[in-house]
């Protein structure tokens, strides 16, 4: 049985592992890893959705676009952000995240299931309308170049440094999440994601927590845009579209739902297979859908059911009977 | 039957229905249901399938609305309030159709009932393990129900009867002051069914109860007066030795009319 205190180690040698080994590896993956480490934020937020709350949201790059947006603009057409008001910036993109997402969950959180994942992509595409259409603010077609990171004592043009900055903004993020996810609020969306009814019985006024639970997404995927538009220097329609909403869904599926660490995973695998087959052979994309339909088919529990998949698999109901056992020997203790 | 609003003693009932009604369409689910329960009663609402049982609780916890009536919890009138309220005020309820959390384990069950009616239950910056009156006082209802043992097991991986127990455990969690119990003994054996009884007679006498159920045998050792339903109507009300010898409620059971 591995305890949670196990887990949690496990993932930290892993986060300190990465700390030490990307920048000491070549230009590329410093570069590859920061992007990973942005879309895992915008994963992870997605995961508190699906894999916590059981909503299923395929609009989650409106606020990674609306995110970025924010930077790109406040930057190219106002000077503002490209020093100490960096912070700032950050602050506005995850408040604008937030504001997006609570006036949008008054719409979605109505809904459940299919629905709530076709209102929450119609609203999505709008955003994408508006960024492809406005052309006065956001460029059309042709996004917003950036010119120059910001600068505040660190030296930010320095894509070490750069990654340094991200993977901060990445571990605080996962480490609140956990928190959030542990809390009682968090375990109430569990509740929630298992029976709403039984929580409306219980006393707990479900829409309000998933409209909650719906609005700090919104704010970790605005965090995550206004990071993405300093990484690539370049925001454009392409972060708004739907396939971005897409792939941060499969992401949070190929790794594990429910489980923030299994979005970190996805969103790193996507990432190195997309680049990595990509130089490799012209058919990449049928190699990324082929691990979709196969994680989707055979492990619906993504990457991280793996290891209760085996044990399962070896145990065989074994284990189950075990517990049974154990419970009836207790029971008949007398206490 | 219910016309006058206050009863004698001058002290208000737990839960009080007037002129209830409920339509899906065309169909009367329920029909003018008055019903009036005071702190410690014990009732229970008998009636053959579709009668109308399960619907007249959905009305009462506010999982429906209801199509006319009025539905008065301490006094007040809840009739248009959500659920989450209606068990704010000291209502909680059980499942005919077992309605757990599957995959949480039995004491996450237990801390989940609890904290529904906590403000705290918002709170995101604190992790819920680090909450000792909550851990507590789930040890405490858990050990009540002998459950102490299983507290670690996914209720998925639970027995039917011990998933009907935990049905109840979650709707004392919250320290209700009237129980509705949706047939708690349903699809259990008959040595389940006793055990169920000694344990819903054990329950704290000041305790409102408004139970539905099949087992007739859990019926009269538990209820102290007994409402028959029949098509969405209270046909007879009275106590467990009227209602046995009933010449109507024979009829309806028996289908001889």
């Amino acid at each position: 049985m591995v305890t949670q205190k196990f887990k949690i180690l496990m993932v930290l040698v892993a986060l300190l592992a990465l700390a030490i080994i990307v920048p000491n590896s070549g230009s590329f993956v410093v570069l590859l890893t920061t992007r990973a480490l942005c879309f895992a934020i915008l994963a992870m937020s997605l995961d508190i959705l699906l894999g916590f709350t059981g909503l299923a949201s395929l609009g989650q790059a409106a606020y990674f676009g609306v995110g970025a947006y924010l930077t790109a603009v406040l930057a190219t057409k106002f000077g503002f952000g490209l020093g100490w008001d960096f912070w700032l910036v950050v602050l506005l993109g995850m408040l604008l995240g937030a504001a997006l997402a609570a006036f949008f969950g008054l719409f979605a959180i109505r809904a459940t299931g299919v629905y709530f994942l076709m209102i929450t992509l119609a609203l999505g595409q709008c955003v994408w309308g508006l960024a492809y259409r406005w052309n006065s603010v956001t460029g059309g077609d042709n996004g917003i170049n950036m010119n120059g990171r910001p600068a505040f004592g660190l030296d930010l043009t320095n894509e070490i440094t750069f990654f340094y900055l991200v993977f901060a903004f990445f571990v605080a993020s996962m480490a609140i999440m956990y928190v959030l996810v542990r809390s009682p609020f968090g375990r109430s969306l569990e509740g929630i994601r298992e029976r709403e009814l039984r929580m409306q019985i219980l006393g707990y006024n479900t829409w309000l927590h998933k409209y909650i639970a719906f609005i700090i997404a919104g704010a970790f995927g605005g965090l995550a845009g206004v990071l993405w538009a300093h990484t690539n220097g370049h925001v454009s329609p392409e972060n708004v579209v739907l396939t971005t909403s897409v792939d941060a869904l499969l992401m949070v599926v190929l790794g594990g739902a429910g489980t923030l660490v299994g979005a970190v995973i996805g969103s790193a695998i996507v990432f190195g297979l997309r680049e990595y087959l990509s130089t490799l052979v012209p058919w990449w994309q049928y190699a990324l859908g082929a691990v979709y339909v196969l994680t989707i088919l055979y492990l619906p529990t993504g990457l991280m059911g793996i290891p209760a998949r085996i044990r399962q698999w070896r145990g065989s109901g074994k284990s189950e009977d075990s517990t049974k056992l154990t419970a009836k020997a207790l029971a008949s203790k007398p206490s | 039957m219910s016309t006058d609003t206050q009863t004698s003693g001058g002290a208000t009932p737990v839960l009080e229905l007037k002129g209830l009604c409920k339509s899906f369409g065309g169909l009367h689910a329920t029909r003018d249901v008055s019903l009036r329960i005071m702190a410690g009663d014990r009732k229970a609402i008998i009636g053959p399938n579709g009668a109308g049982k399960t619907t007249l609780f959905n009305l009462i916890t506010g999982i429906y609305p209801a199509t006319s009536g009025n539905i008065l919890l301490f006094g007040q009138d809840v009739t248009t309030w959500p659920s989450h309220r209606r068990t704010a005020l000291g209502m909680a309820r059980t499942f005919q159709v077992t309605s757990l959390f599957p995959k949480l384990t039995v004491l996450d069950n237990v801390l989940l009932a609890i904290k529904g009616l906590r403000p705290s239950k918002f709170v995101m910056w604190r992790v819920l393990s680090s909450y000792r009156d909550v851990y507590e006082k789930a040890h405490q209802l858990l050990e009540q129900a002998n459950f102490l043992d299983r507290k670690d097991t996914e209720v998925r991986n639970l027995s039917h009867g011990e998933q009907r127990q935990l049905e109840i455990i979650l709707g004392l969690a919250s320290d209700p002051k009237i129980l509705l119990l949706d047939e708690p003994a349903a699809g259990l054996s008959s040595g389940e069914s006793i055990e169920m009884t000694k344990f819903l007679m054990g329950l704290d006498p000041k305790l409102a109860i408004l139970l539905i159920e099949h087992d007739m045998d859990v019926v009269f050792d538990v209820a102290d007066e007994i409402s028959v339903l029949h098509f969405g109507e209270v046909l007879e009300t009275g106590s467990p030795e009227q209602i046995h010898s009933s010449a109507r409620v024979q009829e309806i059971y028996l289908g001889t009319d």
